[in-house]
């Protein structure tokens, strides 16, 4: 059974502690969400669970087949236009050329970017655009696991609904497991299975919400209940204190 | 190939782009001419006088000689410190011990003036190819490890991240990660590195040796032969912005076009 698991982990940069006692699973077709507020150690967690870290003490353990990162900042590469920096992963797996840039360019339509942007390098793009390239770069190779770092923040609200729909529906048919970080709450009671609030200074998981009805029976008024029920905890209030004001 | 198609495809583009600069041209010719009128021919042949020169000048096969002697010269200096500069740059950019250690020896390079490194020269190459060759390799290897040198530094780490996180293998992770950036470093400084090959040449040949154009310079002035001498000078400038305008710049844009 594929799975991710985070056993004690603790990480610390220079003589900083960032991370403190992480400890979860992330099974098959599952969707996590870690949510708190921003310098929390959220992109630091990720990074050790993709291996792209080096884990110092703890132990995390992916046995999933196949791994993408959607990068907070999008990461693209700027001598590339929109198409061949969806295709790298594409060609990196060793896809022919003309079958990686035809995937491409399906996904790109799906992701709401525009023929006549295809051919455009990233510094003519706004920043909605070049996270939707980075999302697109990691769907398009089809991975068994999925991390994203707050993949819809630069999108506007209708993008941003359109995006989550997709995930829901490849949720749905349980075609791939999603690690999902962000600090818009309602964004993650929408999508998720299971929540972990990650409170900072040192970064330490201090609750745990789990939503068992599936993604794509959720509606707007089980989103804005929940969000109601969980602001009332202290907890949350606490750990979002500044982002509430 | 794609490249290159596209480089020829936007070309006329680019050369219609000129006017401006054809104009200025005609500009710098009037003043010239002035410049004639004032001060007689002795000092400032009229440009039609010189272009007149030129044209004899050039259907001279002796003259052809001197071009190629010239042209043979920087071309080895510059071609080798294209090689050693960018490779040793390359080196020392992904050590950083040696991009310290290298940085005091660039410095000297830099600074010690042309001049100077000639007359070392010829106290140890004598009068000779070896001399023209290694002032301008003194003088163009410099630019040329500083640009592959600051490309090479300059390298995003978040870029390797990501190409890390998509296991990109080696050969993609350098053409498709390092070598464009490297390379919009290290060819600019390719350009200013040959500018700087083509001046140094002439410098060299006046000073040290009997043949080639900057010993052509030298015997003209020694004739007061003005005419040829500023046809030599067209001559110079004329190729070096051939090259520079006509077949580096259109590169160098379509190089830079992702660029902000
Ligand atoms: N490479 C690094 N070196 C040193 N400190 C870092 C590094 N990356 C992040 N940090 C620090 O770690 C803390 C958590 O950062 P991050 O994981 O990016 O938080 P989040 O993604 O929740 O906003 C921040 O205080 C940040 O300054
Ligand atoms: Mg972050």
């Amino acid at each position: 059974m594929e799975r991710l698991e985070v056993k004690g982990l603790n990480h610390h940069f220079g003589f900083t502690e960032i991370l403190r006692d992480i400890n979860f699973t992330l099974e098959k077709g599952q969707m996590l969400s870690i949510v708190g507020p921003s310098g929390g150690g959220k992109t630091t967690l990720l990074h050790l669970c993709a291996g792209l870290l080096d884990v110092e003490e703890g132990k995390v353990t992916n046995t999933f087949a196949s791994n993408s990162f959607a990068f907070q900042e999008g990461r693209l590469l700027p001598w590339k236009n929109v198409i061949d920096n969806i295709a790298l992963g594409l060609l990196a797996k060793g896809e022919k050329t003309s079958i990686a840039i035809e995937k491409s360019k399906k996904i790109a339509l799906r992701f709401g970017l525009e023929e006549s942007d295809f051919e455009k390098f990233p510094k003519d793009l706004s920043g909605g655009m070049r996270q939707r390239v980075s999302f697109a770069r990691a769907l398009v190779v089809e991975p068994s696991l999925l991390f994203l770092d707050e993949p819809f923040s630069a999108l506007d609200i209708g993008l941003k609904k359109e995006l989550q729909t997709v995930l829901i529906e490849m949720i749905a048919n349980k075609e791939i497991s999603i690690l999902f970080i962000t600090h818009d709450l309602m964004e993650a009671i929408r999508l998720s299975d299971e929540i972990l609030l990650l409170k900072a200074d040192p970064g330490h998981i201090v609750k745990k919400f789990t939503y068992s009805l599936p993604q794509n029976e959720r509606d707007d008024k089980f989103v804005y209940g929940e969000s109601a029920k969980i602001l009332q905890d202290a907890e949350i209030i606490d750990t979002f204190e500044l982002e509430l004001k | 190939m794609k490249f290159i198609i596209k480089i020829l495809k936007d070309f006329p583009a680019y050369l219609w782009s000129g006017w401006g600069a054809i104009a200025s041209i005609f500009l710098f010719i009037a003043f010239w001419d002035i410049g004639n009128q004032v001060y007689g021919a002795l000092v400032l042949p009229s440009p039609l006088e010189t272009f007149k020169t030129l044209t004899t000048m050039l259907q001279d096969e002796s003259v052809w000689k001197e071009i190629n002697i010239t042209l043979y010269r920087a071309s080895v200096g510059f071609g080798l410190s294209l090689i050693f500069g960018s490779l040793l740059g390359l080196l020392a950019g992904f050590f950083v011990t040696a991009s310290i250690m290298s940085r005091p020896i660039v410095t000297i390079l830099v600074g010690m003036p042309p001049i100077a490194w000639i007359v070392l020269a010829m106290i140890w190459f004598g009068m000779g190819d070896e001399t023209v060759i290694f002032t301008v390799i003194v003088a163009s290897f410099p630019i040329i490890f500083v640009g592959a040198l600051q490309g090479t530094r300059t390298l995003d780490d978040d870029l390797k991240e990501m190409a890390d996180s998509f296991k990109l293998p080696w050969h993609m992770k350098f053409f498709d990660v390092y070598f464009p950036h490297i390379f919009s470093y290290v060819f600019p400084a390719w350009v200013s590195g040959l500018g700087m090959a083509w001046k140094i040449v002439i410098m060299a040949e006046l000073l040290a040796t009997s043949d080639g154009m900057g010993a052509s310079l030298a015997v003209s002035r020694s004739q007061l032969d003005t005419p040829t001498t500023l046809a030599l000078v067209v001559i110079m400038i004329g190729s070096l912005m051939f090259i520079e305008y006509i077949i580096l710049e259109p590169i160098k844009r379509e190089v830079e076009l992702w660029r902000d």
